[in-house]
């Protein structure tokens, strides 16, 4: 254990900018063409990775970590997170998911006010989860119903400033939560959408009339028409959260007749509608272990609903179990893989994947050079219970391998006696 | 196999009036168990699970071992055992034997699948004092979540009301098996418990209604006036039994029935506590009355105190992953259990959800990597305590279930893989030697009445 906090700080230590790091020995497995190689070397330089191969030669000014005998992926990407925008969930003052503002809601932009320092980060992060999609959430009130929660940033996890991209995708309910907004039925939501695209789209045509006031008046306000432009113009994502496989047909429906472009998330009910959400292109955010009945409209949830999307065709991604508890991802994939879905398509679904559906598979989500340099050494197999990482890098610097949980264990772990180690008196 | 039910039945009884002698079992009028277990298991012929690792929940780990089950009880274990004749075989060759995992903190039932107000019946949350009710008065034994707990090889739970209240009410204590009555899933001579909360959940429940308790002193006032008004009542019960039993016997009263049965150590106290100085406090209030505390739930600080809490011998109910959700919760670690267990208190892993419930093994297993990386050194022969044997002796049901040692109900796990690994599905279980999961046979998966004809139901979950 030592030797192991001693490897830890000298790569803490280490110097972030203008280093060299191969990483040789270890089974990369690289989610990228290159495939996986028993024994390969991955060479970050200056924060991004400059080669990854089986016959790669070390860099004579690299700093060499051995991995031999560990398993070295890309950097996990985790979706449907609210990481940075929160910290403790019954403290209001800590929480920036969403706001209960009247006037805006499509404009809201999780890409403000994103806290790097946040003391969920390092605890993700020792989950090998290196980015994240930043989505916000809804904050209702009973004085105002706003279809849209707003837009999702994608951020790093290095405590360095964290955004990458802001408006990745524009965060819409359907289903129960989005009927309930739109006044209580899912058609309500649906007419709702459609004259509100329909709203944005007039604007977009006229915003110099719009300002010198010779529009008719809109619903929305210009910020949030602003922010739909993207959307109706198929640029910016609408990421839909929704489960009954009859609101995924309605969802695939708007999508379609409106242009735009869809992500479906939750989505429980998706084994049902496979075939058409495969063949509308659309990808699917999803929790692989909600499987229970928790509403009328998750009665077919199943925990093999990720296997059954991806036999369809459909590209998934699976999430984590929520801001403190997002480090759990990886298990996730790893139970989806348990029941059915391929080992090397579930570590897919927390890597490439997500980096693909939200249009950042230039810059990480697999081992390639010219990616930033997100790297993770495992002791054992990352979908897995039983291992752990060893080292993680991000933008190509080591990160320590600790967070205030693991200073709280250390404080108390020497009080316990050494000889009760095991026992049971 | 029933004379043996009967035969530990009686031994069970033996027990708890040796651990309460000299004091007055029951109240006066008061019927010993007014809502009986009706559990009684099938028949099942002997069998044997050859050649599987076998954990057995004493801390041992078995390679190539045999298990014998006989009248629905464990009957031997041991490495590559001989199969008497009669036997039925199953193949255990590459996988792996636990006792049947037990949930020590869960709301199956009383907050069921789906949730709608009309059936979400865990928090009479209405008085901060309500000992009164009692949770199999609430649990729906149609909820879908008890099938999906048995594929992940819950075979017993202890079903909670929630932490509104200081007092939430009784525990009941359930056979995970299919069930149209509750009283067909009570577990045969468990003991009650009483749910007592401690921390931010009754001061904000009480507190936004503008009444007491509205803070943590408000809290241990609320539990101290209801400890003398026990206390009375048990003095004037014994009073009257002293004195012959003469005159009318004093008046029963549900709320002090179950303190009393407390005081009287016939109830088991589970007390939701995250915080190490409340722990510490009701400690001093268990003493300042007289009674012990058998566990505390959550308990996200309980290894800033894990000398003291082995000290006292109160168990430690808590999660790998959850943390954070409140102040109280903040300080949440992944090796809590094992600091716990390494200390040598009780350790207890547990759900209080119906995800976790489906993979408490894997949350152990989740605890003993973090620990065994923290330097700790964790077997998986113990950490498989976490689940079983530890569970069960908070529960008061040691005796019955949570090892695999001969004489006790057969609740088995045949696993497809290590247990504490994401990888390991249940392949079957048995309940008192009966099977009641297959993962392969659709008899022994038996769906709720609920998801019957519902859309989405031709799969196993």
């Amino acid at each position: 254990m030592i030797r192991l906090l001693a490897a830890a700080l000298a790569l803490a230590a280490a110097p972030a900018a203008a280093e060299t790091v191969a990483i040789t020995g270890g089974r990369v497995v690289t989610m990228g063409p290159a495939g996986e190689m028993e024994r390969g070397t991955v060479v970050i330089r200056d924060g991004r990775i400059v080669a990854v191969g089986a016959d790669i030669a070390v860099p004579a000014d690299a700093k060499t970590v051995d991995a031999t005998g560990k398993i070295v992926t890309p950097g996990l990407v985790a979706t449907g997170t609210a990481l940075g925008l929160i910290e403790v969930r019954s403290v209001e003052t800590t929480d920036d998911r969403g706001t209960a503002a009247t006037d805006f809601s499509a404009a809201f932009d999780a890409g403000y006010g994103l806290n790097p320092d946040s003391l969920l980060i390092p605890v993700a992060r020792l989950g090998g989860i290196t980015r994240a999609i930043t989505t916000p959430a809804y904050k209702d009130r009973s004085d105002r119903e706003l279809l849209f929660a707003g837009q999702a940033a994608a951020v790093a996890l290095d405590g360095r400033a964290m955004l990458m991209k802001r408006g990745v995708a524009m965060v819409l309910d359907m289903g129960d939560a989005g009927a309930e907004r739109a006044g209580g039925a899912r058609a309500a939501e649906l007419v709702a959408l459609r004259a509100l695209f329909a709203e944005v789209r007039d604007y977009k045509a006229r915003r110099a009339a719009y300002d010198r006031g010779k529009t008719r008046d809109y619903t929305l306000s210009r910020a949030d028409m602003d922010a739909l432009i993207p959307v109706v113009e198929g640029r910016m994502p609408l990421l839909v959260s929704v489960n009954r496989a009859a609101d995924i047909r309605d969802a695939l429906a708007l999508g379609r007749e409106e242009r735009l472009k869809l992500i479906l998330e939750s989505a429980s009910e998706g084994w049902r509608v496979a075939g058409e959400i495969a063949a509308a292109g659309v990808p699917v955010l999803l929790t692989p272990v909600e499987n229970t009945p928790a509403s009328f409209e998750m009665l077919g949830a199943t925990l093999t609903n990720a296997a059954r999307l991806a036999a369809a065709g459909v590209i998934i991604a699976i999430e984590g179990n929520g801001n403190h508890r997002e480090r759990e991802m990886r298990y996730n994939a790893g139970n989806a893989a348990a029941n059915g879905l391929d080992r090397k398509a579930a570590l897919a679904a927390i890597t490439i994947n997500p980096a693909r559906i939200f249009g950042l598979a230039d810059r990480i989500g697999s081992l390639e050079a010219g990616k930033e340099g997100d790297v993770v050494i495992w002791d054992g197999d990352p979908l897995d219970t039983l291992a752990r990482p060893t080292a993680i890098f991000i933008r190509g610097e080591a990160q320590p391998m600790t967070s205030r949980a693991t200073e709280l264990r250390d404080r108390y772990l020497s009080a316990i006696p050494p000889s009760a180690n095991g026992e049971t008196p | 196999m029933t004379s043996t039910m009967k035969h530990l039945g009686r031994a069970c009884i033996a027990m708890i009036s040796l651990a309460t002698a000299g004091a007055a079992i029951a109240a006066p009028g008061a019927p010993d168990d007014p809502f009986p277990a009706t559990y009684r298991p099938a028949a099942s012929g002997p069998l044997a699970l050859v050649g599987a690792t076998v954990l057995t929940g004493t801390g041992a780990e078995i390679a190539d071992a045999t298990v014998l089950i006989a009248s629905g009880k464990i009957e031997a274990v041991g490495a590559k055992l001989p199969v008497p004749e009669g036997y039925a075989r199953v193949d255990g060759r590459g996988k792996w034997v636990t006792p049947g995992i037990i949930d020590a903190h869960s709301h199956l039932g009383v907050y069921p699948s789906p949730a709608t107000p009309s059936h979400e019946d865990g928090n009479e949350a209405v008085s901060p004092n309500t000992a009164e009710v009692w949770a199999e008065h609430s649990v729906w034994p149609q909820d879908p979540k008890f099938r999906l707990a048995r594929a992940g090889g819950v075979t017993s739970l202890m079903i909670l009301p929630g932490s509104a209240n200081l007092f939430g009410g009784r525990s009941v204590t359930l056979k995970n098996v299919p069930s149209v009555t509750t009283q067909g899933m009570k577990f045969p001579g468990a003991p009650y418990g009483l749910k007592i909360a401690c921390g931010e959940n009754p001061k904000r429940v009480y507190g936004g209604k503008g009444r007491s308790p509205a803070t943590r002193m408000g809290n241990v006032a609320g539990y101290r006036k209801a400890w003398i008004d026990a206390a009375d009542y048990v003095r004037r019960q014994d009073r009257w039994d002293a004195g012959g039993k003469a005159g009318d016997p004093p008046k029963r009263d549900l709320q002090l029935e179950t303190l009393a049965g407390v005081l009287r150590g016939e109830i088991l106290v589970q007390n939701h506590c995250y915080r190490a100085d409340e722990m510490a406090v009701m400690i001093d209030v268990a003493r300042e009355f007289g009674f012990k505390i058998r566990a505390f739930h959550h308990a996200n600080e309980a290894f800033k105190i894990a000398p003291l809490l082995a000290k006292e011998d109160i168990c430690v109910a808590t999660w790998a992953n959850s943390w954070g959700a409140k102040m109280e919760s903040l300080d949440g670690i992944e090796e809590n259990a094992p600091m716990i267990d390494a200390a040598g208190g009780c350790a207890i892993i547990h759900s209080d959800d119906g995800l976790l419930v489906q993979r408490l093994n894997q949350e152990a297993g989740i605890a003993m990597t973090a620990a065994n990386h923290a330097g700790l050194s964790i077997s998986r022969g113990e950490a498989i305590r976490w689940v079983t044997a530890n569970p069960a002796k908070a529960m008061g049901i040691a005796d019955k279930v949570g090892t695999l040692e001969p004489g006790k109900m057969a609740d088995v796990v045949l696993w497809s893989a290590n247990p504490f690994s994401v990888y390991a599905l249940a392949d079957r279980v048995w309940v008192d030697g009966v099977i009641q999961w297959d993962r392969s046979d659709p008899r022994y998966q038996r769906p709720s009445d609920f998801v019957v004809g519902q859309p989405g139901q031709e799969f196993a979950r």
